[in-house]
C-alpha cells in the first residue's frame, strides 16, 4: 500500500515537472491558428514540415492552399466582412499591399521583430523589407523574390566571339547581330502583351533613368521614359519576333526556350523552365547575365512577389509570430531555398546548402542584381491593373512604331488621374 | 380549411408564385441594383461604402473615356459583319443540304459540329491555329506559297480573325433554322413554276427567299443578339488586345469591374449595353413588321 503511494506520488511529480517545462518551451501550446497559404512551390515546401513546428511549439496549425487569385478574393471577402478568424495568409505586396494597409488589415510586424533577435532583419535585402513596408509599417516577411536578368544562348554567344552585354547598347548591338528573321531566329524577345509587358518593361525605365512617378507627379511622359519607351519597343520591332504583341511569358520564355532567339530578358523564376529538358529545348545552353546598364546604370526590379503577414484581427498575435518567425526563420529559408525557392535572406545565398540546387552563374547575377534594384516592378498604386493597361499602352504603341511622345503625354495625364484618386 | 379554400380561390396567382419569385429575385433585382450602383463611385476591396455620384460615370463613359466608343464601334462591326457572313453562308449551304443527295445526314451532321464545342475550347483551339510561327494556318499558307498573316497578333488582324472564328462556329445555326423553314415550306408553287419553264436559280430567288424571309430574318436576329455580347472567344484569346484592337463593350465592361474594381463605372457601362441590346431588338422588330404581312 505504502509502496503503491509513493510510486503514486513519484509518478505525479514527474509528470508536474513534466509540465512545468513545457509550459516554459511551449507558452502557447494548444492554441490553434488558421493559415492561409497560396499554391506555390514555397508551400509545397513547408507544408510537409507543419509538424516539427507544432511539436517544437505545441502551436496546432490549421492550413488551407487556395490558388493566387482565390486566395486575394478570400482574403478581401474575410477581412471586409470583420469576422475574419485568419492568422496568418501569404499575400503578394506588389499587388495588395497597398490597398490591404489601407484597410488596415494587416498587424505592423515591426515590434515583433524588435523584440525578437531571432528573426535578424538585416538578413534580409533591403529592397525586399522595403517593398513590405508601406506608411511606415511591416506588413509582411518576404519569402520569395525575383530579379530581372537576361538569358543568353551561351553557345552563340562563344562560337561568334560576341561579349555578353553589360550596356543598352550592346544588347543592341548582339541582338542585332544574331536577328536572322529569314530563318526564324531573332536576336531578342520580351514580353509584348499590354499588361504583362510592364513588369518586365519597369527594369529598362528605371534604368535609362525614369520612373512611372515621382512625388505623387506622374512621370511616364519625361524624356527618360519616352526614350525608354522607345528604346523597348525598338527592340522588339526591330530584333523580334512576329506576333510580340501577343506575348505574356509563355509564349516569349516558349520562344527562347525553342532556341529561336539569342537573348530574352525577363523575371529570374523562369530559370528552372528553361533548365528543364522536358520544357526547354536549349537547356544546358542558357547563360544568366545581370541587367544591362542604362544612362542611369543597371536598375533592374527585386521584388518579394510572396511574402507571408499577420491579421490585425488575429486572436492568436503571439503564436502567429511564433509561426511566421519559424517559416522564414534562416534554417527554413536554407530548406525552402533547396527547393528552388529563391530567398530574400542574404544567409541562404551565402551558404552553399542554400545555393546547391541554383546554377552558380545565376546565383552570382541574383545576388549582383539585388544591390541598388528598385523593389517594385509596377506603379505602386492601388488600382494596379489600371495602371498597367496605361503603362501598357505605350510600350505597345512604341512595338508598332506609333507617336511614342504624343501617346505618353496622353497616358501621362490618365495616370496623373489615377493617382490623384487615390489621394 | 380555411386556408385550401384561400388557395383555391386563388390558384392562379398561387401557381405563378414561384416563377415570379424567381424572375423577381434572379432577373429584376440584379437589373435593379445595378442600375443603382451605376450612379455610385465604389471600388469593391475598398473599405469606403458606395458613393452616390449622380450622372457622373456616364458623363466620364460618353464624353471624356478613350476605350468607350471605339468599344462601342468594335462591337457593332463585329456584329454586322459576323451575322451578315453567317446569314449568307447559311442560307447558302442550308440550300445546297436541302436536295436529296446521298449521305445527306452525315454531311449535315458534320457541318452542325462546331455549333455544340465549347466556345472557350473552340478559343484555345484557334488560338493554337492562329499562332504566327508554329501555328497549322501559317503552316499551310507557307506550303502553298501564299502571304502568311500575323493573325491574333496584329492589331489589324485581330479583330477580323476573331469574326472567322464566329462565322465558323455559328454558320450552322443559322443553316440549322432556314433548313427547318425549308422544310415547312409548300411544294405547290415550285410545281407552278417547274410547268412555267422556271430554272433553278429562278426559283429559288423568286419563290424559296421570299418565302424564306421571314425566317431568315429570325434566324439573323437571335444572331445579332448573341454576337451582340460575344465574350468568351475574345477573352480567351485575346483579352481585348493586342493594345485594344479587340475590346468591346462587354470584354471592357468586365475589365472596368473585375481588373479595375470600379463597380459603379463597369454597372454605368452594363446599363448602356442593356439599352443599346433592348434597342436592338426593338429596331429589329420595327425592321421586320413591314416584311410580315
Amino acid at each position: 500500500m505504502r509502496r503503491a503511494l509513493s510510486v503514486l506520488l513519484v509518478m505525479a511529480m514527474v509528470l508536474a515537472v513534466g509540465i512545468s517545462a513545457a509550459a516554459a518551451d511551449q507558452p502557447y501550446a494548444g492554441t490553434t491558428i488558421r493559415v492561409l497559404f497560396s499554391n506555390h512551390p514555397w508551400t509545397d515546401a513547408i507544408r510537409p514540415l507543419l509538424p516539427e513546428f507544432e511539436e517544437l511549439t505545441g502551436i496546432k496549425v490549421q492550413a488551407e492552399s487556395l490558388f493566387e487569385d482565390q486566395l486575394t478574393q478570400k482574403l478581401l471577402v474575410e477581412f471586409a466582412s470583420g469576422t475574419s478568424t485568419i492568422d496568418v495568409f501569404m499575400q503578394r505586396p506588389l499587388q495588395e499591399a497597398k490597398q490591404f494597409a489601407k484597410n488596415g488589415w494587416y498587424a505592423d510586424l515591426r515590434p515583433f521583430a524588435e523584440d525578437d533577435p531571432d528573426i535578424d532583419l538585416d538578413d534580409f535585402f533591403p529592397s525586399a523589407l522595403l517593398a513590405e513596408t508601406v506608411d511606415g509599417i511591416l506588413t509582411g516577411i518576404p519569402i520569395v523574390t525575383e530579379q530581372e536578368i537576361i538569358y543568353y544562348r551561351k553557345d552563340l554567344f562563344a562560337e561568334h566571339g560576341i561579349k555578353v552585354p553589360t550596356t543598352m547598347e550592346e544588347l543592341e548591338e548582339a541582338a542585332k547581330y544574331f536577328n536572322d528573321p529569314e530563318n526564324g531566329f531573332y536576336g531578342f524577345v520580351s514580353r509584348g502583351q499590354r499588361s504583362p509587358a510592364v513588369t518586365q518593361f519597369s527594369s529598362y525605365l528605371y534604368s535609362f533613368g525614369g520612373n512611372f512617378d515621382v512625388d505623387g507627379k506622374a512621370t511616364l511622359n519625361t524624356p527618360e521614359a519616352i526614350e525608354a519607351f522607345t528604346f523597348y519597343g525598338n527592340m522588339l520591332r526591330n530584333y523580334g519576333p512576329p506576333g510580340v504583341l501577343n506575348m505574356s511569358w509563355p509564349q516569349a520564355l516558349a520562344i527562347f526556350a525553342q532556341g529561336n532567339a539569342a537573348m530574352y530578358t525577363d523575371a529570374s523564376v523562369f530559370y528552372s523552365n528553361l533548365l528543364d529538358p522536358n520544357q526547354s529545348d536549349v537547356g544546358e545552353l542558357v547563360g544568366f547575365a545581370q541587367f544591362p546598364a542604362g544612362p542611369a546604370g543597371s536598375k533592374p526590379y527585386s521584388v518579394v512577389s510572396w511574402g507571408v503577414s499577420m491579421a490585425a484581427t488575429s486572436r492568436n498575435k503571439e503564436a502567429a509570430w511564433e509561426f511566421i518567425k519559424w517559416a522564414t526563420s534562416k534554417e527554413m529559408t536554407l530548406r525552402t531555398q533547396a527547393r528552388q525557392v529563391p530567398s530574400a535572406r542574404t544567409s541562404a545565398w551565402d551558404d552553399p546548402r542554400g545555393t546547391a540546387e541554383f546554377p552558380p552563374q545565376l546565383v552570382e547575377v541574383i545576388l549582383a542584381s539585388s544591390e541598388g534594384a528598385m523593389p517594385y516592378d509596377r506603379p505602386n498604386v492601388i488600382a494596379v491593373g489600371e495602371a498597367r493597361d496605361i503603362v501598357g499602352t505605350i510600350i505597345v504603341t512604341a512595338i508598332e512604331g506609333g507617336d511614342v511622345k504624343a501617346v505618353a503625354e496622353q497616358m501621362n495625364r490618365e495616370y496623373q488621374a489615377l493617382l490623384d484618386r487615390e489621394k | 380549411m380555411v386556408l385550401s379554400r384561400w388557395i383555391d380561390k386563388r390558384v392562379k396567382y398561387v401557381f405563378v408564385l414561384p416563377a415570379l419569385i424567381f424572375v423577381l429575385v434572379m432577373m429584376v433585382f440584379p437589373i435593379l441594383y445595378t442600375l443603382r450602383l451605376s450612379f455610385t463611385q465604389w471600388s469593391m476591396g475598398s473599405l469606403a461604402p458606395p458613393r452616390w455620384i449622380g450622372l457622373r460615370n456616364f458623363a466620364s463613359l460618353l464624353f471624356e473615356d478613350r476605350r468607350f466608343w471605339p468599344a462601342v464601334g468594335r462591337t457593332f462591326l463585329f456584329t454586322i459583319v459576323a451575322v451578315l457572313v453567317e446569314t449568307f453562308l447559311g442560307v447558302v449551304i442550308a440550300l445546297i443540304l436541302n436536295r436529296d443527295m446521298r449521305g445527306k445526314n452525315v454531311i449535315k451532321t458534320l457541318f452542325l459540329l462546331p455549333m455544340v464545342a465549347t466556345p472557350v475550347a473552340v478559343g484555345m483551339v484557334w488560338l493554337l491555329m492562329y499562332e504566327p510561327s508554329i501555328g497549322v494556318i501559317n503552316y499551310f499558307l507557307r506550303m502553298l506559297g501564299l502571304p502568311q498573316g500575323l493573325w491574333l497578333a496584329s492589331p489589324a488582324q485581330a479583330l477580323g480573325s476573331l469574326i472567322l472564328v464566329d462565322v465558323w462556329q455559328w454558320t450552322p445555326m443559322i443553316t440549322l433554322i432556314v433548313l427547318a423553314g425549308l422544310a415547312a415550306l409548300p411544294s405547290e408553287p415550285y410545281e407552278a413554276a417547274l410547268v412555267d419553264g422556271a430554272s433553278t436559280l429562278q426559283s429559288i430567288r423568286l419563290i424559296t427567299l421570299p418565302l424564306l424571309q421571314p425566317t431568315i430574318l429570325a434566324a439573323m436576329t437571335l444572331r445579332a443578339i448573341d454576337a451582340f455580347k460575344t465574350y468568351d472567344i475574345i477573352y480567351t484569346m485575346t483579352q481585348g488586345g493586342p493594345g485594344y484592337a479587340t475590346e468591346t463593350l462587354n470584354i471592357y465592361s468586365f475589365v472596368l469591374g473585375f481588373q479595375y474594381f470600379q463597380m459603379g463605372k463597369a454597372s454605368a457601362l452594363l446599363i448602356i449595353f442593356f439599352a443599346l441590346t433592348l434597342g436592338l431588338a426593338v429596331m429589329i422588330n420595327w425592321l421586320k413588321k413591314p416584311l410580315e404581312l
